[in-house]
């Protein structure tokens, strides 16, 4: 009844059986590289603000009348090229999302692998507090704590520690979704028999949740990983609108959406939707990658 | 008789657990009020002797230990004073609940959308989960969940606003008083400025409750109970209806409960994009004017509501269910 669930097995399934999913794999693919390879595509060095011409200052993209070839995608207020803005925005979008979750990961995964294996008092115990941290939002949690920095230190301190501050918020708040998952999946697998083999033959506790447990529990949290990265990119640019996020001159999408707000009653409407667009495209791919990958790893779901 | 023994304990220990949690929100509150704030800074300014100013903490207290400041501030609390307002230099409570109205008529016309679409839609796509129709309403719940709730009220405003010029953008434009609650849902140019906020702030709600529904649906329709009622003869849509959503109700309950939290979020950016004059959005602008006890009352109404509504939810679990104990609630 165990099928194999090797994260390549897994990827190749999904692939076959979702071709959605391949496409959204591939988008994917192709915006991670374009923010990595941000510095060697981007026409313009974005945080660089010597180099705006104000009398560039919003233009439209190319293909609208009045733009101009240098601009692909437009300029916002100061001149700044949106295209590269993009780029570098996703790129720092990413980032905080990608460390964010794996703090969640850190966080989330030894709780879970203790509580599935332990069980008992310390099981309920940890299920518990997952329960109530998962009640409280924590986009809540993460809008009232980066609040209180800026109400505390001020606007200019909290832009200067915005990606540390976020990526802790947003991965100490997300946890229990790795230490349930890591939880049920031990349950399933310490019954097996090959880690009873491992016990009676004198391995430590320890050793069987490292080495005989958590490689084969992989998939699943693959998934949740996955999933995370959507909702903690959502949450960063949430926060960033806010204004409790990344400051201007270091923008991430979420900056860069605030920063464009005001403009779209002057009928400038690319600079808060393009990079709109872009956080939706980054987000729909992920989410439909994160479903795929669900229905191919538990066959429960799927039969439906 | 026992019954309502039982029913009585669950509602005294979900009051208790209320009270602790509120407790523990106070206590926050209370620190982060001592950690930032300075009233002496804005009572008397930067460039006041210091002998004068240790005169004046004394006079407010300041110098006494944290335990005495405390339960000076419960008891303020109790008593429905929670300090003033540096910018506003009025009662914070009585800022706050002057902002109530706005966004409690926001969330209950978003909810009413919500309730309106997402339980036929999602009573649709557990009954029918082959047909076209289901498929694209899952399709489009999964672009929805990837919507952050403010794009859609730009989209919405560049649209409808700056485009069409049909609706307005922001604000909540004409109230009329109803005793001390000032309402825009009976005039015409409020409920016009309550449209598009209200569409945005369902849209984010809409896909997550769809889903929920349709799982819970879902559930039911697989059980035994379900396939004898069948069997029995009953119509598909008394299956449905009487059976079916009856039961999953009590999921649909404890997991939408679930998103109280996220709700008080997502109110909070939708009012900011439409400038709504609601709680979220005097909070953001407390923060950027550090009105420190504003922040912190604030804090304190938005775990009531919290808590209140949670505890509300649960109550409704239990009327829902009457097998749900208190040991067996998880």
């Amino acid at each position: 009844m165990n099928v194999p669930t090797s994260p390549l097995f897994a990827v190749r399934t999904t692939a076959r059986d979702h071709p959605l999913a391949a496409v959204a794999a591939v988008v994917l693919a192709a915006i991670a590289l374009a923010a990595l390879a941000a510095p060697l595509i981007a026409p313009q060095d974005p945080f660089d603000l010597a180099s705006f011409d104000l009398l560039d200052a919003e233009l439209p993209p190319v293909w609208l009348e009045g733009g101009d070839p240098r601009f692909l995608l437009g300029t916002d207020s100061q001149g700044r090229d949106l295209f590269s803005a993009i780029l570098y925005g996703t790129r720092i979008s990413l980032t905080v999302g990608v460390l964010a979750v794996m703090i969640q990961a850190a966080i989330g995964i030894p709780l879970g692998l203790i509580a599935g294996y332990t069980g008992g008092r310390v099981d309920s115990l940890i299920a518990r507090l997952a329960d109530i941290q998962l009640s409280l939002s924590s986009l809540m949690l993460a809008i009232i704590a980066l609040a209180l920095v800026r109400a505390g230190l001020g606007g200019e301190t909290l832009g200067r520690f915005a990606v540390p501050l976020l990526v802790v918020v947003i991965g100490l708040a997300e946890w229990p979704y790795f230490a349930r998952t890591a939880r049920a999946a031990t349950q399933v697998e310490a019954a097996k028999d090959h880690v009873r083999a491992a016990r009676a033959l004198g391995a430590s506790g320890t050793r069987i949740v490292s080495s005989h447990i958590l490689p084969n529990i992989l998939s699943p949290l693959i998934v949740v990983a996955t999933t995370q990265i959507a909702s903690a990119v959502m949450t960063e640019a949430a926060l960033s609108f806010l204004g409790l996020g990344l400051p201007v001159t270091q923008p991430s999408l979420g900056t860069l959406i605030r920063s464009g707000y005001d403009l779209i009653f002057a009928g400038i409407w690319w600079v808060t939707l393009l990079p709109g667009l872009t956080l939706v495209v980054l987000l729909v791919a992920v989410n439909v990658l994160g479903d795929a990958l669900r229905d191919a790893l538990d066959p429960r779901l799927s039969s439906r | 008789m026992r019954g309502l023994a039982t029913g009585l304990s669950f509602f005294v220990q979900r009051a208790a657990q209320a009270i602790v949690v509120m407790l523990a929100i106070a206590v926050i509150a209370f620190a982060v009020k001592g950690a930032l704030g300075d009233p002496l800074r804005e009572i008397m300014g930067e460039a006041v002797p210091e002998a004068q100013r240790a005169e004046l903490r004394h006079q407010l207290g300041l110098d006494d230990p944290w335990p005495t400041q405390f339960a000076r501030y419960l008891g303020g609390a109790v008593k429905g004073d929670l300090g003033q307002s540096y910018v506003y230099k009025r009662p914070t409570l009585e800022v706050i609940a002057a902002k109530f109205p706005a966004s409690f008529e926001l969330v209950l016309a978003a909810s009413l959308i919500v309730v309106l679409i997402s339980l036929p839609a999602g009573i649709y796509c557990a009954v029918r989960p082959r047909s076209l129709g289901a498929r694209l309403i899952l399709a489009l719940s999964v672009l929805g969940i990837s919507v952050p709730v403010f794009l859609t009220g730009i989209l919405l405003i560049t649209i409808f606003s700056v485009r069409l010029g049909l609706l307005p953008a922001f604000g909540r434009g004409e109230t009329v008083p109803v005793g001390p609650w000032e309402t825009g849902l009976l005039t015409l140019d409020g409920l016009e400025h309550l449209l598009l906020p209200a569409i945005t702030l369902s849209s984010i709600m809409l896909p997550l409750f769809i889903r929920l529904i349709r799982s819970a649906m879902l559930d039911q329709l697989g059980s035994d109970y379900v396939r004898t009622a069948r069997a029995k003869g009953a119509s598909h849509l008394r299956v449905w209806l009487h059976h079916a959503l009856r039961n999953a109700l009590v999921p649909i309950v404890a997991l939408g409960a679930l998103q109280i939290g996220n709700m008080l979020a997502f109110t909070l950016l939708t009012e900011t994009v439409f400038q709504w004059p609601g709680m979220g959005f005097l909070f953001l602008e407390a923060v950027t004017r550090a009105d420190v006890p504003l922040i912190t009352t604030y804090l304190v109404v938005v775990g009531l509501l919290f808590v209140v509504t949670n505890t509300l939810a649960d109550i409704a679990s239990l009327w829902l269910d009457p097998r749900i104990s208190l040991e067996g609630g998880r």
